[in-house]
């Protein structure tokens, strides 16, 4: 994995500085909450309804146990013994101290990590397919090209103030594991006929408010030119993207009311002017970053091992993807036990992560948007010693892509957005599906919950979302079915009236009913879904 | 009642006024009236509070209880994460939230 | 027209050597139909690139930023930069310490604050980033280039 030169060093060392110097300035009251408000969120610090939190930038999820040791110590020196790993691959605390920031931040440095815009109207962390550089199914690893975006975005001084913030994607496989299109920029590194890697945009997906799948608006842009290019989308957005009303500022908006082609064709305009500005880094940048996501040293061992434990042959069958070496696999250690909090990880069990990435996945891990960790090159024949270590620490769940595999923002128990709590909602919905020994027969499911508008919980993008609202003070819940995020994306559709909170655990397992009467061979819920239509599910729901 | 809530700049923990200064506990809150803007306007330029504003609330015998839910979880914490409130040892309180 | 100070007096940091110009007199509507004006005040929704016909005789564009958050200045300050103007840029308004080294490094040459900054703060904030991920207007090369010299 890639590994911070001096250069880095000096900009994630001088970004302290620069924050220690903000976070005096805002102690000393020389300058107000208004002006440094915006300062702090581009260093990731929020204020929550409990206290400051800081969301730590995983770069398209890739770390090591190093670094994976480091969260946990900071867990426990300046929060509460535990993190929250978030669907966009970061991590956040919940409890920090706006006097101990610039330490934390300082300890962040020495292990190459940083809290660099993970909030704020800037460009934010790249996120990335989770089994990069380790998937059967991948044209090439996309993270040398993350980690090139990674630094152009860094401190970009033209768009640090955008209308909103900006999130960017880059997968390189048909499969998306990464959400790309709903993204404000997705890119797929593809192949275009002359048998060239280059990169095919999209542009102007998203959640939120006001949900929209990215359209395509270059199907092939070559290697050398990829920053111009994003460069060119993101001026053209920051001199046109509505700056009159937030809820209308993201990038989906412009690109809806200006049309895509249009949109297109600004950026084509802004490109070829670009193009003679010599903002691309050299060839030789991306030549010099590929190495560092060259493979690990792989051998030759078994291609299958024993499932004669019942409960072992589970978890391989629902917890590994194909890899690339045929000795190997990648493990997803759950993060969502039955009943348990979607995405927490204690200090103790993120210092066992590290420890077992250090043992058996060449040292390192990954955050996947679903909020789980993966351990991304595993040894067939280590699995068994891998499963047993996970077992004994409760990190064993056999329910990857399953519906106790539930993304939940963290709403109201925590977020100063939210209208709803999301987490006790998930932590029901496991324990009814578990309790009833329905999970397995329904296969893969993903339910998704949101306890605002804004969509943290990626509800629009579930088979099942789960979206709470305010209804004259109290929690309601609204259902909505048929949404994906990834290569089949769509978004999902509202059922009809919202529900309390036992009426939507009901209203879950109903719809989970009308599915399992209903599919034929091999669908999973979203195919039924899609074949049979919202109806059979209403009916059964308001009738 | 009218009361008065922000957070610590310094820490960042929600905080009440109770009159003379910022406590923890809302039942120390009091009914600021008309005087919240007041309040929260010399307050916040001493950079003892950050983002004050006022809420509606009620006192009974059980203490002070805020009208709205967000700022009952605030004023005691994760329901999700008993240990972490304010009362770590009666899980049962959180029932005041809801 | 903002009623904003912009006057040479106002100026607070400038990074050239020739004489100061006056400020902005004319509007950006007023600058495009009006053939003599030699310093133009432009805001955020103005469409910088139609300055460029007649960027020969302007010795001075103010960008205003009515609100800090508003980024669309710092665009306007590349484009007019990549197109070769050469006259003082100067950025006017809501300019704290934290925007100076971005509105440097896309090409504004003078700084306007409304409210004037402390001197050391400022230095500090100039001169706080040794290198830089990225090539703009201020001539400096990226550390990306850097690393294959």
């Amino acid at each position: 994995m890639y590994k911070y030169d001096n250069y880095d060093q000096q900009m994630v060392d001088t970004r302290v500085e620069e924050f220690r110097d903000q976070a005096k300035r805002r102690l000393e009251g020389k300058i107000t909450e208004d002006q440094f408000k915006p300062l702090r969120l581009m260093n990731g610090l929020y204020l929550q309804l409990h206290a400051y939190m800081l969301r730590v930038a995983i770069p398209y999820g890739t770390l090591n146990g190093a670094q994976m040791h480091a969260l946990a110590d900071i867990a426990d020196k300046y929060d509460r013994g535990y993190g929250h790993f978030t669907t966009r691959q970061n991590i956040q605390y919940n409890w920090i101290k706006l006097e101990e920031a610039g330490d934390l931040l300082a300890d962040l440095a020495k292990v190459e990590m940083h809290a660099i815009q993970t909030s704020g109207n800037c460009i934010r962390n790249i996120s990335s397919d989770h089994f990069a550089g380790a998937a059967r199914d991948e044209l090439v690893d996309p993270r040398p090209y993350a980690e090139l975006l990674r630094q152009w975005s860094s401190f970009h001084p033209e768009f640090m103030y955008l209308p909103r913030k900006f999130k960017i994607a880059v997968i390189a496989a048909e499969t998306d594991r990464a959400a790309m299109r709903l993204h404000d920029i997705g890119i797929q590194i593809v192949k275009n006929d002359s048998g060239e890697i280059g990169a095919s945009f999209y542009v102007g997906g998203g959640m939120g408010r006001t949900p929209m799948i990215a359209p395509q608006i270059r199907d092939f842009v070559p290697l050398d030119q990829l920053v111009t290019y994003a460069e060119a989308c993101l001026r053209v957005y920051n001199r046109y993207g509505r700056r009159d009303n937030k809820y209308k500022a993201r990038i989906k908006i412009l690109v809806h009311e200006m049309g895509a082609e249009e949109y297109t064709r600004q950026v084509e305009e802004e490109f070829a002017h670009m193009l003679g500005q010599g903002v691309e880094p050299p060839l030789a940048e991306i030549e010099r970053l590929r190495p560092y996501f060259a493979d690990p040293a792989f051998v030759d061992g078994p291609k299958t091992c024993d499932h004669s434990d019942p409960d072992f042959a589970l978890w391989v069958d629902r917890n590994t993807n194909a890899h690339k070496h045929d000795s190997y696999v990648s493990a997803v250690i759950s993060l969502k036990p039955v009943g348990g909090i979607p995405g927490d990880a204690t200090a103790e069990q993120m210092h066992l992560m590290a420890d077992l990435a250090k043992e058996y996945s060449f040292d390192e891990l990954r955050v996947m948007h679903t909020q789980n960790i993966v351990l991304p090159h595993v040894a067939i024949s280590d699995l068994h010693a891998l499963w047993t270590k996970l077992e004994a620490a409760g990190l064993g769940s056999p329910n990857l892509d399953t519906i106790e595999d539930i993304i939940a923002c963290p709403g109201l128990d925590y977020c100063s957005l939210a209208n709803a709590r999301s987490i006790p909602l998930a932590q029901k919905i496991s324990e009814r599906f578990a309790a009833s020994g329905k999970t397995g027969e329904l296969g893969q499911l993903k339910l998704k919950i949101s306890g605002c508008i804004n969509a943290c919980g990626h509800h629009h993008a579930g088979h099942i979302g789960i979206l709470g609202v305010d209804k004259k003070g109290v929690e309601n819940y609204q259902l909505s079915l048929g949404g994906s995020e990834a290569e089949d994306v769509a978004l999902a559709k509202i059922t009809g009236r919202g529900f309390d909170e036992a009426g939507v655990i009901n209203a879950v397992e109903t719809v989970t009913d009308v599915y399992l009467g209903a599919r034929e061979d091999g669908e999973r819920f979203l195919d039924t879904y899609r074949r049979i239509g919202m109806t059979p599910f209403k009916e059964a729901l308001y009738d | 009642m009218k009361i008065l809530t922000g957070n610590d700049l310094k820490s960042g923990a929600v905080v009440w006024w109770d009159g003379a200064g910022w406590s923890l506990h809302v039942n120390d809150a009091v009914d600021v009236g008309d005087d919240a803007d007041t309040i929260a306007a010399s307050e916040e330029a001493a950079r003892r509070v950050n983002v004050p504003y006022a809420i509606e609330a009620t006192r009974d015998d059980n203490g002070v209880r805020p009208a709205h839910i967000k700022d009952r979880v605030r004023a005691l914490g994760p329901t999700v994460r008993p240990d972490l409130t304010l009362k770590p040892t009666q899980p049962e309180a959180l029932d005041w939230i809801v | 027209m903002t009623d904003l100070d912009t006057r040479p007096t106002a100026v607070q940091f400038r990074f050239r050597d020739d004489e100061m110009a006056d400020h902005g007199t004319v509007t950006f509507d007023a600058c495009c139909e009006q053939t003599n004006a030699t310093a133009v005040r432009i805001e955020p929704g103005d469409d910088a690139r139609a300055l460029l016909p007649f960027l020969d005789r302007l010795a001075l564009i103010e960008v205003n930023f009515p609100v800090f958050g508003d980024g669309r200045g710092y665009s306007s300050a590349r484009l007019l930069r990549e197109a070769g103007y050469t006259g003082e840029l100067r950025a006017v308004g809501d300019v704290g310490i934290d925007q100076l080294l971005n509105m440097r490094r896309c090409g504004f040459d003078a700084f306007a604050p409304a409210e004037p900054l402390d001197e050391s703060d400022a230095q500090a904030a100039f001169n706080r980033w040794p290198n830089v991920y990225q090539n703009t207007a201020d001539g400096r090369r990226m550390i990306t280039q850097l690393r294959h010299d």
